[in-house]
């Protein structure tokens, strides 16, 4: 209380006193219930650094945040700037609004697959097989489709189960049976591969059609400029609404609430944002498809991590399973949920990384896929420790990874230099992510 | 206190394979009153209280609630019955904020969304209400001292409305200072109506609060103390059996030889 100059937090004489006036719980002095407004701060404790008003208040906490360790998002928005800005600088091509489209186009796969990811990251567990697995589900896909003439949409939904029944099965040897995580999915890495070989049969390469519904959901691009414009207006008026309301219903609660410039400025943030992507993307062919799906899987999901009883769920087991166990949470049902949804994005990545090459084959899933997912998630700033992420880190990993790739092939540079520069960018972002940790420690805030 | 107590056992056994770990105890807790369980390492305090919070089930014996004799066969049961448990080990949530830990598997939902301006101000009510000083209900438990870890982690045991409140060993790990904010805040629970089990090595702590002190020794009930009439020489006696070993035996054989 810093208004009444009593700063000891409770009468410490302790042991055998009289009962006190103030025990039988007064609804003055200490107790008293305080018309609380945001810039009255009343009943905190004095010893809590407040957030100072408008934008200097807001720059501070960022300075206070960000030297507790609390980076967030930060070194993998830096680290965005300065790639584009050196490719852009190699290559003017880089930063042409053909590539730039290109790229929001060929991030999806990859994308979706560290969505799924970032879920397992954040009950502090890893998930091998996510490149097998959406091998596999493309090979179903296309196996059905074109080999066996099944309806485009039975295929479809039967690749996504089919992910999801693998997530299940993993999902149940590491909750019930009690295997860890990295040896069910280093099989499962194996398993599914196989999987996907023996679905293939022996001409190893099953070519899309090119019009089944896989192949528009990638290719579609919406070429009318209002699409992108509508789409970026739609988001910052659902940001400003949602913040809005929150305000309002907190005011009305009389808990503290964002003040109304701190809303203003991150509103304008995000619509300069979005307008400069729809602004780019109109430049050249319009709004693909598989970026607006790959968005909308990253609110809905974000949403479902941060307002659902759900994600606290999942967040408190990253945190500390004993606790969430005795507050009464079905420590295995959320387990295998968790790697059900994550194998199930690798399934929905799997069919758009497909769809990119026209073809399910072999090498469907292999390669450096399943480090590229797992880095993007880390990279975008999901802790590998468990409990601190979200679903927009798979958005910016991805960005990152797939601009250091783009890049390099604009330079005309090998994949050996190529795979070197990713493990070093990788590398980077774990040693962040320890760092921030232990400063976070340090400054007592994990 | 009129009518039975809130919760009673009565000749509660519990074997451990070749150990016989409580025999034949008895304990009523009243609503209003700090019942102190003390007893060293091995007594049966744990046991005890793992039998009324459910995550053992007593052998022998019944459980009465309010008068009624009940089965306690889940953790949830005992929650259901009234009984909030704060274990030695707090089991918050460190990346989890104040709120979300008080909340934690009892989210209050708002068109199946978490409701946080209603779990929030919730949340500050309770604090309040306990005189609760935390720096902001929004910040990480990680942020937290371990007294101010250990408030909350009592005033998440008062979310579900409890009746009986079994703290175990909650001053353990405190400072002097939060010590006396903890056991502050045992005598509000106790002002508010509620019966508390407060399990405690430190005899200062339990002279300061208990209106009545059970004492267990070697799974057995060892004498039960009011704090108004009873030094703190006695229970340590009735704790450590020095009522009852070589030494007095002897001292009793002298005595009587001399008579």
């Amino acid at each position: 209380m810093s208004d009444d100059g009593n700063n000891t937090p409770q009468p410490g004489n302790g042991s055998r006193r009289n009962p006190l006036p103030e025990d039988a719980m007064p609804k003055g002095g200490v107790n008293a219930p305080v018309p609380v407004a945001a810039e009255a701060t009343p009943a905190v404790d004095p010893r809590l650094i407040i957030r100072q008003e408008g934008v200097k208040g807001y720059l501070g906490e960022f300075r206070r945040r960000v030297s507790s360790g609390e980076l967030g998002s930060l070194p993998v928005v830096l680290a965005l700037i300065v790639i584009w800005a050196v490719f852009g600088s190699l290559n003017s091509t880089f930063l042409s609004a053909q590539n730039l489209s290109n790229l929001s186009q060929q991030i999806v796969g990859t994308g979706m697959i560290a969505i799924g990811v970032v879920f397992v990251l954040l009950l502090g567990e890893i998930d091998l097989s996510v490149g097998s697995v959406s091998g596999l589900c493309a090979a179903i896909f296309a196996v059905m489709n074109v080999t066996h003439g099944v309806n485009e949409w039975v295929a479809l939904l039967s690749a996504v189960a089919g992910g999801a029944v693998v997530g299940l099965i993993q999902g149940l040897f590491f909750a019930k049976i009690g295997v860890p995580a990295f040896v069910v999915t280093l099989a499962g890495f194996l398993f599914w591969n196989g999987l996907m070989l023996q679905i293939l049969g022996a001409s190893g390469t099953v070519n899309l059609s090119g019009h089944d519904i896989v192949s528009r959901l990638y290719t579609t691009i919406y070429g009318q400029a209002i699409a992108a414009y509508a789409l970026a207006a739609v988001g910052v008026l659902l940001f400003l609404g949602a913040a809005l309301l929150d305000a309002g219903r907190r005011r009305n609660a009389g808990v503290p609430y964002r003040p109304a410039s701190d809303i203003a400025l991150r509103t304008i943030v995000l619509a300069v944002l979005a307008f400069l992507a729809a602004y780019t993307l109109n430049q050249y062919k319009g709004l693909p498809l598989a970026l607006l799906i790959f968005l909308i899987f990253i609110v809905v999901l974000d949403f479902v991590l941060r307002r659902t009883g759900y994600g606290r769920q999942i967040f408190a087991l990253g945190g500390n399973i004993e606790g969430a166990r005795r507050a009464g949470i079905n420590i295995s049902w959320i387990r295998i949920s968790v790697f059900m949804i994550c194998s199930t994005m690798a399934a929905v990545g799997g069919l758009f990384l497909a769809a990119q090459i026209q073809s399910a084959s072999q090498t469907s899933g292999g390669g450096n896929l399943l480090m590229n997912a797992i880095a993007a998630a880390v990279i975008g700033g999901t802790s590998l420790f468990g409990g601190r992420g979200n679903t927009w880190s798979a958005l910016l990993g991805a960005l990152v990874i797939g601009s250091i790739q783009s890049g390099m092939n604009i330079q005309g540079l090998s994949n050996a230099i190529q795979f070197m520069i990713t493990g070093a960018v990788l590398l980077a972002a774990v040693v962040i992510d320890s760092l921030s940790r232990r400063t976070q420690r340090a400054a007592g805030r994990a | 206190m009129t009518g039975s107590p809130v919760l009673a056992l009565r000749g509660v056994s519990k074997r451990f394979g070749a150990v016989q770990a409580l025999t034949d105890i008895e304990l009523e807790v009243n609503a209003g009153e700090v019942v102190a369980l003390v007893g060293d390492n091995g007594a049966g305090k744990s046991t005890l209280v793992k039998a009324v919070a459910g995550v053992n089930q007593p052998d022998e014996g019944v459980i009465e609630w309010e008068g009624r004799p009940v089965a306690i066969h889940r953790p949830q049961d005992a929650q259901h019955l009234g009984v909030a448990t704060v274990y030695q080990d707090l089991a918050l949530c460190d990346n989890l904020d104040v709120v979300g830990n008080l909340f934690l598997g009892r989210e209050l939902m708002r068109f199946g969304v978490l409701d946080e301006v209603r779990m929030e101000k919730r949340s500050r009510t309770l604090l309040d209400t306990l005189s609760i000083r935390i720096p902001s209900v929004r910040i990480p438990i990680a942020s937290l001292s371990g007294g101010q870890r250990q408030v909350v982690a009592i005033a998440r045991s008062l979310i579900g409305s409890p009746k009986i409140v079994i703290l175990d060993e909650p001053t353990a790990a405190l400072g002097v200072e939060q010590t006396a904010q903890v056991l502050d805040l045992v005598e509000r629970l106790r002002d508010q109506g509620l019966g508390v089990i407060l399990i405690s090595h430190n005899m200062a702590d339990v002279m300061a609060v208990a209106d009545r002190i059970a004492v267990l020794r070697l799974g057995r009930n060892n004498g039960f103390f009011d704090r108004r009439s009873t030094s703190q020489e006695e229970i340590i006696s009735a704790i450590t059996g020095a009522t009852d070993n070589a030494v007095t035996r002897r001292q009793a054989r002298g005595t009587e030889g001399d008579l």
